[in-house]
C-alpha cells in the first residue's frame, strides 16, 4: 500500500461517513393541551413568521407584552424569515423549527403528526373556529390560522370611476373593456402583473371557487379537468390572458417591482392588480406614507356571478402550529389561542376572522352592500391536489406556468393557448391518473 | 573581533557540506506537517463538497421530497426519467447564449491582458476596473441589472443620453432576455480570465519582447508567436472552466429572471424540480447527470487539446 492508496481509502471512508439521513419521529402524535391556569404557564417560546415587517417595527413585541398580561410566565420571542417556506423546509430536517410555527405548504398533510403537535379534535373545534379541515388528519387538528383572506382585485376607486366606471364588472369580458376603458380615458396602468415576483401570478390559482360559486371547488381539482371549458382556472387563466393579449398591463412585465407597485397604486399610476384581502392594509399603508388618500384603495370581488350574486372564497392565511418537539408545549398553545381569539391581529390587518361569529372589517362593507356571498372551500381533496400538481409538474401553486401563460400573451411565447391549457389538462390528468383516482 | 567570527565559522564549516542524516523523528515530522496544514482545507473540502455530493448520489436512487421523514428506495427510476424526459434537456439550449458569450470573453480578456501586459498609462488603475465585477456577489450583480434592465433604466437612460431612444425590453423577449443575461455574466467573469491571461503572460520572459522587437516583430506578431503558444495551458483551461461554466449557469438568471421567458437554465430547472415539485430524488439525479455531462465534456476536450509543455525558448 503506498501513500496515494491509504490517502484514497481515507477520503472514502470519510465520505461514507455522513451517508445517512433521517430523523424518527419519536415524539409523533404529541398533543399541544390548552392551558388550565394561565399564570401556571410557563417557558420560553420561539415564534418562526413571515411578517419581518412586524418582527423589525416591534408590533410583534407589543402583542407579546399584551399576551403577557394573561400569561406572565411565558416569554415569547419572534424569527421573521424572509425566504419562509424553503429555508422552514430545511430546518425541519432537524428537530429545531421554532417552538410556533407557520404550517410550509411542501408539508404533506399525511406527515402533520411526525412535525406538529395536535390543537384538539375536529369536532370540538369546528364548533368555534373556521377552516379546520384544512388541517386536520385522522380527526385531529393541527393548525390554525389567526387570520382568514379572501381573493380579489385591489383597485384604485379614484381611477375607476375617472375611466367612468362605477359598477362592479359582473362578467371577464365586461372586466376587460372596464380596463380598455381605464387605458383610454386615464394615464394609469389598467393591470399591474407584478410578474418578476412570481407569487402574484400564481395567486390567479385562487379564482378557483369563486367563478363558479362552488364550494367544492378543490375537489374538482382533484377529479377533473382544471382547464375543461368553463371551469374556474379556465375562467380565470383566460381572463389574465385577455388582459395581457390586450395590453392592458405594465410595459415591461420582466423588470415588475412588487414593493414599488404598492405607491404607484395608491397614487393612481396602478389601476388594479388581482391580490386579496390581506393586501389592503400594505396598499393603505402606502398610500398614508406616499400622501394620498388611504380610501382610494377598493377590493372587489372577482368578475362572475352566480345567480345574480357575486362570490367570493374565503381561506386561511398560514396555519400557526406547534413544533411537536416543543419542549414548551402549553405555552406554544396558549400563544396560538390567544393570539388568534383575543389579539388585535385581525383588526389591524383589516383581515377575515377566523372565529365563527366574528365580524367582518369595515373595508368590505360594499361587499355587504351588494351581497356578495361568502363560502368556503372544502379542503377534503387539498392533498390530493397538491399531489398531483407536484407529480405533474403544472404547478398551479408556482408561478412558472403563469409566466409562461403571460409570455404567450404578450407574444414572447409561440404557441396558442388552447394548445397550452390542453398541454396543461392533459399532463394534470395523466398525473392524476398516475396517483390512481 | 576577527577571532569570533574565525570561531563561528570554524564551528560552522563541519556541518555544512555533508548535513547528517535527520532522525526517524524529524522524517517523521517532515512527512506529516504539509497534512497539518492541509487538514482544515481538506476537512472543508470534505464537509461542504464531497458528503454532500455522496448524500446526493443516495437521494438520486430514493423518491424523496425534500423534507418528509419517510423516503424510499426506487433504484434506478429517476435516471431512467430524466434519460426519457426530452423536455428536461432542452433547456441547454440556452447554454448557447453563455457559450457565444464566453468567446467574447475570452477575447476581451485576452485582449485586455496582453494591452495591459505592456507598459500602458494607469496600467494598474484599469486591471482593478477589470478585476473589480468579480469580487462583487452574484445576488447583488443581479439586482443591480434589474435596475440596469429595467424599462427606463440605467441602460435607457444612458442610450437616452448618447441620442439613441430605446424602447426595448431588455428582458422582455428570450432572445434578449437571453443575450442580456449573458452580457451580465461576461462582465461578472471577464476579470477572473483577465487575471488568469495576465499571470500567465507575464511569466513570459521579458528578453523575449525585446529579442523579438529587435528582429522587427510588432505587437500583433508577438501575440502570435511569444504570449498565445506561451499561455496555452491557461488559455486550455479557460476554455473548459468557460464551457462547464455555460451548462451550468445559474444565479445570474435564477435572480434576475427566476427563468421565466425562455431564460431556465439546466440547474435552475433542477432548484425547480427539487423545491417547486417536492421531487428531490429526481432533482438529484438530474444534477447527477449534469455532473456526468460536464466531466464527459472536459475529457474529450483534454483528449482533443493534450495539456503538452510549453517551451518558448
Amino acid at each position: 500500500m503506498n501513500r496515494r492508496t491509504v490517502l484514497a481509502m481515507a477520503v472514502g471512508a470519510a465520505l461514507l461517513i455522513p451517508g445517512c439521513t433521517g430523523t424518527g419521529g419519536s415524539s409523533q402524535g404529541a398533543d399541544a393541551k390548552a392551558a388550565g391556569d394561565p399564570s401556571k404557564v410557563s417557558g420560553t417560546i420561539k415564534v418562526l413568521t413571515v411578517r419581518t415587517d412586524l418582527v423589525q417595527d416591534g408590533t410583534l413585541k407589543k402583542y407579546a407584552a399584551e399576551f403577557n398580561k394573561t400569561y406572565p410566565k411565558v416569554k415569547v420571542e419572534f424569527e421573521g424569515i424572509t425566504d419562509y417556506e424553503s429555508e422552514v423546509k430545511i430546518r425541519m430536517n432537524t428537530e429545531n423549527y421554532g417552538d410556533v410555527l407557520l404550517i410550509p405548504a411542501v408539508i404533506k398533510k399525511s406527515d402533520y403528526p411526525r412535525f406538529f403537535a395536535s390543537l384538539g379534535t375536529q369536532q370540538e373545534r369546528e364548533k368555534k373556529y373556521r377552516f379546520t379541515d384544512f388541517t386536520a388528519v385522522g380527526g385531529k387538528v393541527y393548525g390554525q390560522s389567526p387570520v382568514a383572506v379572501s381573493p380579489g382585485f385591489v383597485y384604485n376607486k379614484r381611477i375607476w370611476k375617472e375611466a367612468g366606471v362605477t359598477q362592479w364588472p359582473t362578467t371577464p369580458a365586461e372586466f376587460v373593456a372596464d380596463l380598455k376603458a381605464i387605458k383610454a380615458k386615464t394615464d394609469a396602468i389598467p393591470y399591474y402583473t407584478n410578474f418578476s415576483a412570481g407569487w402574484t401570478l400564481s395567486s390567479w390559482t385562487s379564482v378557483d371557487g369563486a367563478v363558479t360559486c362552488d364550494s367544492k371547488a378543490t375537489d374538482k381539482l382533484a377529479e377533473g379537468d382544471p382547464w375543461a371549458k368553463g371551469a374556474d382556472l379556465r375562467v380565470g387563466d383566460q381572463l389574465l390572458y385577455d388582459i395581457v393579449h390586450e395590453g392592458l398591463i405594465e410595459k415591461d412585465p420582466t423588470t415588475s417591482n412588487w414593493e414599488e407597485s404598492k405607491p404607484r397604486t395608491a397614487k393612481g399610476e396602478i389601476a388594479t392588480q388581482w391580490l386579496g384581502t390581506w393586501a389592503i392594509v400594505q396598499f393603505q399603508d402606502a398610500a398614508k406614507k406616499a400622501g394620498v388618500n388611504p380610501d382610494d384603495i377598493g377590493f372587489m370581488p372577482f368578475p362572475a356571478q352566480t345567480g345574480g350574486k357575486f362570490c367570493a372564497t374565503i381561506g386561511p392565511d398560514y396555519n400557526q402550529a406547534v413544533n411537536v418537539h416543543s419542549k414548551y408545549k402549553e405555552a406554544a398553545r396558549a400563544w396560538i389561542d390567544w393570539f388568534t381569539d383575543k389579539s388585535t391581529y385581525v383588526e389591524d390587518n383589516l383581515a377575515l376572522p377566523p372565529l365563527k361569529d366574528a365580524p367582518l372589517p369595515s373595508v368590505l362593507k360594499p361587499y355587504e352592500d351588494q351581497g356578495v356571498k361568502f363560502i368556503e372551500l372544502d379542503d377534503t381533496q387539498g392533498a390530493k391536489v397538491k399531489q398531483i400538481d407536484n407529480e405533474s409538474e403544472v404547478g398551479i401553486f408556482a408561478p412558472e406556468y403563469r409566466q409562461k401563460l403571460v409570455d404567450l400573451a404578450r407574444g414572447a411565447r409561440k404557441g396558442s393557448l388552447d394548445d397550452f391549457l390542453a398541454d396543461l389538462s392533459r399532463r394534470w390528468t395523466d398525473s392524476r391518473k398516475n396517483l390512481g383516482s | 573581533m576577527t577571532d569570533t567570527t574565525q570561531k563561528a565559522a570554524v564551528e560552522v564549516i563541519p556541518a555544512a557540506p555533508v548535513p547528517a542524516p535527520p532522525s526517524r523523528r524529524t522524517r517523521v515530522w517532515r512527512g506529516v506537517t504539509p497534512w497539518l496544514f492541509l487538514i482544515a482545507p481538506l476537512a472543508l473540502l470534505v464537509t461542504f463538497t464531497y458528503a454532500p455530493l455522496l448524500n446526493m448520489v443516495a437521494y438520486s436512487f430514493t423518491d424523496w421530497d425534500g423534507v418528509s421523514p419517510v423516503l424510499h428506495y426506487t433504484g434506478a427510476e429517476n435516471y431512467q426519467e430524466v434519460f426519457t424526459r426530452p423536455d428536461l434537456f432542452e433547456v441547454f439550449w440556452v447554454s448557447g447564449y453563455y457559450l457565444a458569450a464566453s468567446v467574447v470573453q475570452i477575447v476581451l480578456a485576452l485582449y485586455f491582458a496582453t494591452v495591459l501586459s505592456f507598459n500602458v498609462r494607469f496600467r494598474n488603475f484599469f486591471k482593478g476596473v477589470l478585476f473589480f465585477p468579480y469580487l462583487i456577489n452574484g445576488v447583488a450583480i443581479g439586482f443591480v441589472f434589474l435596475y440596469f434592465f429595467q424599462d427606463g433604466g440605467t441602460l435607457d437612460s444612458v442610450l437616452s443620453l448618447i441620442g439613441v431612444k430605446t424602447d426595448h425590453a431588455w428582458l422582455g423577449t428570450p432572445g434578449s432576455a437571453n443575450t442580456s443575461l449573458a452580457a451580465v455574466s461576461v462582465w461578472r467573469y471577464l476579470g477572473l480570465n483577465f487575471v488568469l491571461f495576465l499571470g500567465a503572460i507575464q511569466s513570459v520572459p521579458g528578453e523575449l519582447y525585446e529579442a523579438a522587437e529587435l528582429d522587427g516583430a510588432n505587437r500583433w506578431h508577438q501575440f502570435r508567436h511569444i504570449i498565445a503558444p506561451g499561455i496555452k495551458p491557461v488559455l486550455t483551461l479557460t476554455v473548459i472552466l468557460s464551457i462547464s461554466g455555460s451548462l451550468s449557469v445559474f444565479e445570474i438568471p435564477y435572480i434576475m429572471t427566476g427563468g421565466a421567458t425562455g431564460t431556465e437554465t439546466f440547474v435552475i430547472q433542477t432548484v425547480n424540480l427539487a423545491f417547486r415539485f417536492n421531487k428531490t430524488g429526481l432533482a438529484s439525479a438530474a444534477a447527477i447527470v449534469l455532473l456526468l455531462i460536464i466531466l464527459l465534456v472536459t475529457w474529450v476536450q483534454r483528449r482533443l487539446v493534450p495539456d503538452d509543455k510549453v517551451d518558448l525558448v
